[in-house]
């Protein structure tokens, strides 16, 4: 797959503080990328710099193989996460304003401003001002002046803080739509559990360092350990606690956090390379009925977590 | 449409519409006749106000010089004594008593005035003035000395000034080219003050509604701040033309109405006090127009058009810079004095040093200093400036405001990014090298 977007060794210093230190990342054509770390890694600058808001020390970033220029910005679209729109300015105005910057004649600008109006159902409040909405309802506004000039590369900073769930889903399925159409997009947030089932390619930063990336199911396979959940109804008391005692012997077995509607045992054991899953499913069948078994994919949160600790 | 007209037509749209823009553009042409009307009644009516002087004249000399006005009545008691008429001006509440010890001729201390009131200082020195001159009168006299054959003696001169190439000007020369100066230094720093501090606004607005990012994201920081500039300044030319045509209009309607002579209330400002003494003589006033007639009228207009958007864009770059690095207008104060000092020094030595010699040293050298520049080349343009002075002046102009420009810039592209923190002059100098 070619990439979008690449940033090639991007160093960024403020003063004596290090923002980002030889951040490199490629964003492959039509994937969702999610650009995560904790707050203050640097996220924002890397995506300020792709933005030509601020300009790199060293580093450098093509957008389809070019160099970034001037004319780039008509391509991307950003949506940062210190949301904001003229307080005391027509909803109408402002878009068409915010869209004629990009580059939209302005007839154009309002013919597609109407769609996205009428597709999220708030035609009615083109002629009220920012100041009259409530922040959710702002928040669709900006989404809508982020995506309006269809550019290749969208980038969402914190995409769905400040939306209610169901606004939030809304957005996310526009998102998806609008991938299914050709564009690119980067989502940057700290919360990482909020992207990780819509995201294909990730890259952790840490300290303004990059941590890990690449493609994110061959990341979770480096990281998955043969580790299940297991719950069940014991039925046997004295032949499971003996079991079990064999059992911690060989792996590693731990209670395992997940929810049943009884009482059963529940219990996380890392096989790591000994034995396979079938086997183990087959003696727990002995001793009573076994409700759940499930596989404990890593989340990129632990991920990170341990990759943090391995740097250390 | 290209970015940069795009950002103009925001700006001045958003200014011209916002209520207090309004409000102010149609209330402040109101409130400043109102203001002039009510204080050139008021200062006619205290003219109006009438009082009675007693006086009592112990040395008997002074029976002729007080004459009665349509102010002052004299009231002569001298004859019923010092208590009776001390008493009788208290009791009346007269305005005052004046005693003249008999020894006056050659006592330096023989006036008094007693009244509860201080007296005005216009009257004192009328007083005075009476009382000299009588006196010297009686000196004169007692030498032996003819008053009339004196009188006829005095002569009275007027300079004629001419420069080598036949041209004439004259006392009133100087004091219209110095009015045409004053007029438009003291116009470019209200400018500058006014229209400066909404560009300021403008740039804080844009920073606490945090759109900065978006914008920012589209535009560079320097068609932003260059059109924040030219859209602002395109508003405040139209609240100029608003109000002077408002203002014209209400002052017309205004003294046909009440009778108010309006060059009356120019005795408000002090500099133009003459101009009411001018305006009641017509003859003055055909001497004024030819005046105007002989000031190098191209070179005023152009030098004012260069000096006056040099000068406001030079300023109100700084402006723009101080509304990015700060949160809000409650830290702007501190960075406020780098911008008032220049224009205060400039208003100065324009209507001091300027005035009082137009091509001395200080007003040279104030007059080629680009902050200071503006106002005081403006002020001096009249009088006829060297071409290399107004070149290496309007050169710097130029040369600091490209300057102003990029270090502006620079401290935009970082400022309006930089939230939560109140910058220091020494933080702002980091930035410059991010």
């Amino acid at each position: 797959m070619t990439a979008l977007l690449e940033a090639v060794e991007i160093s960024k210093r403020f003063g004596e503080f290090t923002a980002l230190n030889n951040v490199s990342i490629s964003v492959p054509k039509g994937s969702i990328f999610g650009l995560l770390g904790p707050n203050g890694a640097g996220k924002t600058t890397l995506i300020r710099i792709i933005n030509q808001i601020t300009m790199p020390d060293q580093g450098n970033v093509t957008l389809d193989g070019a160099p970034l220029e001037q004319h780039h910005i008509q391509d991307i679209g950003y949506m940062p996460e210190e949301r904001g729109l003229y307080k005391s300015m027509k909803v109408g105005e402002q878009v068409l304003y915010l869209a004629q910057l990009k580059g939209l004649d302005k007839k154009e600008a309002s013919k597609r401003a109407k769609y996205w109006f009428d597709k999220l159902d708030i035609g009615d409040w083109w002629n009220k001002k920012i100041q009259e909405l409530s922040k959710g309802q702002a928040q669709k506004i900006q989404f809508i002046v982020t995506i309006m000039h269809q550019p290749k590369l969208l980038i969402f900073d914190e995409p769905f803080s400040g939306f209610d769930p169901i606004n939030a889903n809304l957005i996310k399925d526009e998102i998806l739509q609008l991938r299914e159409e050709g564009a690119t997009i980067i989502f940057s947030t700290h919360r990482m559990e909020s992207v990780e089932e819509l995201c294909d390619h990730i890259a952790l930063i840490n300290k303004s360092q990059k941590i890990l990336d690449g493609e994110i199911n061959a990341i979770k396979r480096q990281y998955q350990n043969n580790t299940f959940d297991i719950g069940v109804k014991v039925t046997d008391e004295v032949a499971y606690k003996s079991f079990l005692g064999d059992l911690s012997n060989t792996y590693n077995v731990s209670k395992a956090q997940f929810k049943t509607l009884g009482n059963e045992e529940k219990l996380r054991i890392e096989m790591g390379s000994k034995g396979s899953p079938n086997e183990l499913l087959s003696k727990f069948k002995l001793f009573g009925q076994v409700s759940h078994f499930v596989e404990v994919i890593p989340s990129v949160n632990d991920i990170f977590i341990q990759t943090v600790n391995q740097n250390k | 449409m290209s970015i940069l007209s795009l950002i103009i037509r925001r700006e001045y749209v958003a200014r011209v519409r916002n209520k207090s823009f309004l409000i102010m553009t149609f209330l402040s042409p109101l409130i400043a006749v109102g203001m002039i009307s009510l204080i050139s009644y008021l200062t006619q009516l205290n003219g109006e106000d009438k009082r009675t002087v007693v006086i009592v004249d112990d040395s008997r000399l002074f029976d002729t010089v007080f004459v009665n006005t349509d102010q002052t009545t004299y009231l002569d008691l001298t004859k019923e004594g010092m208590e009776t008429a001390k008493k009788l001006a208290k009791d009346e509440s007269y305005y005052g008593l004046i005693y003249i010890n008999k020894d006056v001729k050659t006592s330096d201390n023989a006036l008094t005035f007693y009244g509860d009131e201080s007296p005005s200082y216009d009257f004192i020195t009328d007083i005075e003035k009476k009382i000299e001159k009588k006196l010297e009168n009686e000196r004169l006299i007692a030498q032996g000395i003819d008053l009339v054959i004196l009188e006829n003696a005095k002569a009275s001169v007027s300079l004629n000034v001419e420069n080598f190439s036949g041209e004439q000007s004259s006392k009133m020369s100087n004091w219209v080219k110095a009015a045409f100066g004053g007029g438009a230094g003291y116009l470019l720093m209200m400018f500058i003050i006014i229209y400066g501090n909404m560009v300021m606004r403008s740039v804080i607005e844009e920073k606490t509604n945090r759109i900065i990012e978006v914008i920012i994201s589209s535009v560079k920081p320097f068609q932003l701040m260059l059109g924040k500039i030219l859209g602002t300044t395109l508003a405040g030319i139209t609240q100029f033309v608003i109000w002077v045509l408002i203002g014209s209009i209400l002052l017309v309607v205004l003294s046909s109405i009440f009778g108010i002579d309006p060059s009356a209330a120019s005795e408000v400002n002090p500099l133009s006090s003459q101009v009411k003494d001018i305006s009641s003589d017509p003859s003055l006033v055909v001497e004024i127009l030819e005046e105007i007639k002989k000031l190098p009228l191209l070179q005023l207009v152009i030098g004012f058009f260069i000096y006056f958007v040099g000068g406001y864009f030079l300023y109100s770059s700084i402006y723009a810079a101080i509304g990015a690095a700060v949160d809000n207008e409650t830290d702007t104060q501190q960075f406020m004095l780098p911008i008032i000092m220049p224009l205060m020094l400039a208003i100065y030595v324009g209507f001091f040093s300027v005035i009082d010699n137009p091509h001395g040293t200080v007003a040279t050298i104030f007059s080629i200093i680009p902050l200071t520049s503006p106002i005081v080349m403006l002020m001096r343009i009249p009088f006829d400036v060297p071409g290399w002075q107004i070149a290496i002046s309007v050169t710097l102009l130029i040369l600091s405001f490209v300057g102003t420009v990029w270090f502006g810039s620079k401290i935009y592209r970082v400022g309006i990014l930089m939230y939560g923190k109140k910058p220091t002059y020494k933080e702002i100098f980091k930035w410059l090298k991010y």
